[in-house]
């Protein structure tokens, strides 16, 4: 985390300002989208070298900014300038793009090398030389034994490879990545993360994911981009995100309990009526978090406690999670709060099951609206 | 097989030659009478008359039917335009399935409409179309005559025109399925790796709906091949020039029942022939 904030700190000086004002390399985009009943609205910039993630749950846009950026769905307003070349009306044969699409594409009738030499073979190279070019990328991605393999005989490790060797090969100048990692098992991901991360880190041009997994996300991109209903909801690094989140579904991701209120001092007044102590001195609207495992919960009201954050819910369900029992809790306050298997089981949870829940100021975090 | 074996479903395991658990599962589940009966009797519908023809054919002269040149005649100018016929349909109808399949355009649905309606109309009114369009004093056909001399009815051209005519629908609405069926985002990967839109359908799609192709060329392979109406009406029943094996069954009929029992042999083994090939890969597959 330490590591993708120091290179999130740099790259967070380029970007336009309002006026339009561009980068002269990389990436700036306003992609506007009208579907009728749907809007995208986004502005995305990146500099060479950067992995910008989109992240955001199903059907808020994700996967159309992406189409939109490669040229498969129109822009209905806005502008798409790649190191200062504007692409809106270029056809997408003609952009230098790459995607790699989420279940990969790989084309069934060629071989693993006839795929990738796909891409140089359009873009004007001789067979033999498209050939070269692509037993090269195969050999860089560690996959020669398997040039001659038909996609169906790749393992999904390797069509994914495939798949990021066939998109480099007409090195393009943006590099998009549909989900990279949702076709595989959590086994193989683990280790196809790693890789990918690998390639990302060499790639010279700006590439930009999408994904519904923050873990994919924090770990393959410099720079978070969270998309909810067809507009950017929140802009950063990965640790600032998961340490500030400005909406439900980014502390869901994230696994916080946040809410929203006005902060006098040291308290944050929720706009739905209870306060949350915290330590930050904070004046105006507010967010605060806290983390399910720093909820306490108790059976009849704690006698003599000192804890300032004491609200009376209701156990509205419970699910394990790992050698946790998450305990999802409604009333005064609605929060989701850890607890191992034992408390759970001393305090005789069940749905329905009024209890007392309590949160020390300490571990809370309270940041600006 | 004894009846407690049948009732419990055999292991995975079990030897695949006896059959063992298949012949359980038939036996433990009846079908009902009023399906069991009506299937019956359209079986035999379908295979009586097949049978009445193997019955009835006079096999002791059946070399002599078949050794007459105009036997070997028709058959050949069958195979002709038949294969003649599925060609031209697969240049122009594959396009024609990809423009229904993969655009929009207004009207479409109407193009569709217009383009299955040989597959109901009566081939002779087809034949009268054509004479109509192509004849010497039709709405094409005059030009042609006048400026290019070329004459359609009543020639072998002729013959190939009325079987695509009657034939192509099948291969479109066989091919427009296919690609309706196959993943367009096929050709969306080839064109971000810088296809235009037709090299993503020359290196990509047609790879891809191959199968597809080949069950649509077959399908108006054999309708072509029994093609009468149009034929008769458009190109004549010329022999040696347009009379093709279903027309010369016909006439034979009238003046020489033996011949056209051979003759109707032959037609049949040759599509039988035509499904055995394609049973493996065809067949088996729907």
């Amino acid at each position: 985390m330490t590591e993708s904030a120091e290179r999130n700190a740099a790259m967070d000086s380029p970007g336009p300002d309002q006026d339009g004002h561009l980068p002269a390399d990389g990436l700036d985009a306003r992609l506007v989208v009208d579907r009728g009943s749907f809007r995208l609205d986004v502005a995305l910039t990146a500099a060479p070298g950067e992995v910008v993630a989109l992240l955001g749950p199903n059907g808020a846009g994700k996967t159309t900014a992406l189409r939109a950026l490669a040229g498969l769905v129109p822009l209905s307003d806005g502008h798409l300038r790649l190191d200062g070349a504007a692409l809106e009306r270029t056809p997408p044969e003609s952009r230098p793009v790459g995607v790699v699409f989420q279940d990969y594409l790989l084309f069934p009738h060629l071989t693993a090398l006839d795929n990738v030499a796909f891409g140089p073979r359009c873009r004007g190279a001789g067979r033999a030389q498209a050939r070269a070019q692509a037993a090269a990328w195969l050999d860089r991605m560690g996959l020669a034994d398997h040039a001659g393999a038909k996609p169906r005989r790749l393992s999904g490790g390797q069509a994914q490879r495939v798949a990021l060797a066939r998109a480099l090969a007409t090195h393009p100048r943006l590099l998009l990545l549909d989900e990279p990692l949702a076709a595989l098992d959590a086994r193989t991901r683990l280790e196809v993360r790693a890789q990918l991360r690998r390639h990302l880190a060499e790639f010279e041009a700006v590439a930009v994911l999408v994904t519904h997994d923050p873990l994919d996300a924090m770990v393959l991109a410099d720079r978070l981009v969270v998309v909810e209903d067809g507009a950017v909801v929140q802009e950063g690094g990965p640790a600032d995100i998961a340490r500030r989140p400005r909406t439900d579904y980014i502390a869901q991701l994230v696994g916080l309990n946040l809410y929203r209120g006005r902060a006098e001092g040291h308290t944050v007044r929720l706009d739905t009526g209870p306060a949350v102590t915290t330590t930050e001195d904070l004046a105006g609207p507010a967010f605060v978090a806290f983390p399910p495992s720093a909820v306490t919960l108790y059976d009849a009201r704690p006698a003599g406690s000192s804890a300032r954050n004491l609200w009376r819910c209701e156990v509205a369900g419970l699910e394990s999670h790992g050698d946790q029992i998450r305990v999802d809790l409604t009333g005064e306050l609605p929060l989701v709060a850890d607890l191992t298997t034992v408390a759970a089981a001393e305090l005789g949870l069940h749905p329905g099951a009024p209890v007392w829940a309590t949160v020390k100021a300490t571990q809370t975090h309270a940041y600006p609206a | 097989m004894t009846e407690p074996a049948a009732k419990t479903p055999a292991p995975a395991g079990a030897d695949p030659v006896t059959a063992g658990p298949r012949r359980a599962r038939r036996r433990g589940r009846t079908v009902p009478v009023p399906l069991l009966v009506p299937a019956l009797v359209g079986l035999a519908f379908l295979l009586l008359p097949l049978l009445a023809l193997v019955i009835r054919a006079p096999w002791s002269g059946l070399p002599e039917q078949l050794s007459s040149p105009e036997v070997w005649q028709a058959l050949r100018l069958s195979l002709l335009c038949a294969t003649s016929a599925t060609a031209l349909s697969l240049l122009v109808g594959v396009p024609l399935a990809w423009l229904l399949a993969r655009t929009d355009f207004p009207g479409r649905g109407l193009v569709r409409a217009l383009v299955t309606l040989p597959l109901v109309l009566p081939p002779v009114v087809g034949g009268v179309a054509l004479l109509l369009a192509f004849g010497r004093n039709g709405v094409v056909g005059q030009w042609l005559e006048s400026w290019f001399g070329i004459t359609l009815p009543f020639t072998t051209t002729g013959v190939v025109l009325a079987e695509t005519f009657v034939a192509m629908p099948f291969l479109v609405v066989s091919v427009e399925g296919t690609l309706r069926a196959a993943d367009p985002r096929y050709e969306e990967a080839a064109t971000t790796l810088g296809a235009s839109r037709f090299t993503a359908f020359r290196r990509v799609t047609l790879p891809l709906i191959a199968p597809g192709i080949a069950a649509g060329a077959v399908l108006a392979w054999a309708r072509a091949l029994g093609e009468f109406g149009a034929t008769i009406t458009f190109a004549g029943n010329f022999p040696g020039r347009t009379q093709t094996m279903p027309l010369a069954v016909y006439l034979a009929l009238q003046n020489d029942p033996a011949a056209a029992i051979a003759l109707s042999l032959v037609l049949l083994a040759v599509s039988v022939a035509v499904l055995a090939g394609l049973r493996d890969r065809w067949m088996s597959a729907s």
